[in-house]
């Protein structure tokens, strides 16, 4: 018996990529964008507009603004996210959002799908990215909708 | 450039401002009324510990230090440097050092009520008093690991003290104004506490919201840092104890 027919048999699907020692979902990065999305599916906006406004999860708005009335306190130290559909598309800001240091690495935006090379992690946070795959793809799917640069 | 291993540009001298600067005017009258700051009650406890005989040898602290007066410009020099152990410490340290060596008493507890009503009653001795580099032999190398740690990326939001405290301070952290990050009022009162909080837990604070792992509560770490934030702070005034938002 080979080896897929003992998948099969198994009831195992076969990866298309190699898994990766992180346990994280594999990616291409191709000039500054990830084309594809992490984990083959594209994300739902509206899930991804709750993890944006949830300060335990997106944490987004400690340090953005944006056109969330209902969101009292926002932050100043990044730019502000209206608009942000219009700036990048959304393989642009699926990388940003993944590991921004690829483009900048000074920058003070948290690399979101990382775990490994980070320095003093707290015990429950070790071998966790800060969002998902599938969460990352909401998050992507939202912030390509706000187009509008106005409040 | 992060990337080179170069730190991040300090604050210029001249733009230097205590936390008290930004506060609303209402947070700054509190502090600046004995009557309406909330950190007088430890100060009046903390004058009575000063004052009680304390441990095997039945000394008080005021009986050591001839009252308190001997105590004025104490807190804005330290933490000192120990070179006899080779190790800095800060007031609370100190404290609990003349309570095993000079009272024969047992330590009081990290964050503790006496502890922190005994530090706030000393470092009030200091209020106003400017504070100035330690010059002590071997406090350089503590200052050092100090400034290498507020510059060191942490925890698994990948964040630095100076990214937040050199770089972006004056600006929101979630509606929340950054200060400089200066420690010339602690112990202090923190409306977000409601307490009298130390210096420690202030950076206890940041670590967890970085999701880095906190260093156990004796480390060293922490005194280093204190260290470096008040070489950084040389030329402020000290307003121990303060009241922050």
């Amino acid at each position: 018996m080979n080896f897929a027919a003992i998948c099969v048999t198994l009831g195992l699907a076969v990866a298309a990529w190699p898994a990766r020692a992180d346990g994280l979902a594999p990616y291409e990065i191709v000039g500054d964008a990830i084309p594809a999305p992490l984990a083959g599916a594209l994300g739902d906006a509206a899930r991804g507009r709750a993890i944006v406004l949830d300060r335990q999860t997106g944490l987004c708005l400690l340090c953005h603004s944006g056109p969330f009335p209902e969101a009292r306190f926002q932050g100043g130290l990044a730019p502000d996210l209206g608009g942000t559909g219009s700036r990048w598309s959304e393989s642009q800001l699926r990388l940003r959002i993944v590991d921004a240091r690829r483009l900048n690495p000074d920058t003070i935006m948290p690399p979101y799908y990382v775990v490994d090379g980070l320095t003093g992690v707290a015990k429950s946070y070790v071998g966790k990215p800060i969002l998902g795959a599938a969460e990352i793809e909401d998050v992507v799917a939202f912030l390509a909708t706000l187009k509008d640069k106005s409040k | 450039m992060w990337i080179g291993g170069a730190l991040a540009d300090e604050i210029p001298r001249d733009q230097r401002r205590s936390g008290y600067e930004t506060m609303r005017p209402e947070t700054r009258a509190m502090q600046d009324s004995d009557a309406d700051n909330p950190a007088t009650l430890w100060v009046l406890d903390g004058e009575a510990l000063w004052n009680k005989r304390e441990g095997a040898a039945g000394k008080s602290c005021a009986d050591c230090h001839a009252g308190a007066a001997p105590m004025k410009a104490v807190a804005a020099r330290f933490p000192r440097f120990d070179a006899a152990r080779a190790t800095p410490v800060d007031l609370e340290q100190q404290i609990n050092i003349c309570r095993r060596d000079r009272q024969n008493a047992p330590p009081l507890a990290a964050e503790s009520h006496d502890l922190l009503a005994l530090e706030a009653f000393v470092a009030k001795q200091s209020r106003g008093d400017t504070i100035e580099p330690n010059r002590e032999p071997g406090a350089k190398e503590s200052i050092e690991a100090g400034r290498k740690l507020f510059n060191e990326r942490r925890g698994q939001l990948n964040l630095s003290c100076a990214q937040c405290h050199d770089d972006n301070w004056g600006k929101s952290l979630g509606g929340a104004n950054i200060p400089q990050g200066h420690p010339n009022g602690y112990p202090l009162y923190r409306l977000e506490w409601q307490s009298l909080g130390s210096m420690g837990r202030r950076l206890r604070n940041c670590l967890s919201g970085m999701r880095a792992e906190l260093w156990p509560r004796d480390a060293r770490e922490y005194v280093d840092i204190e260290m470096y934030l008040m070489s950084r702070a040389a030329g402020l005034k000290m307003e121990s104890p303060a009241v922050r938002p």
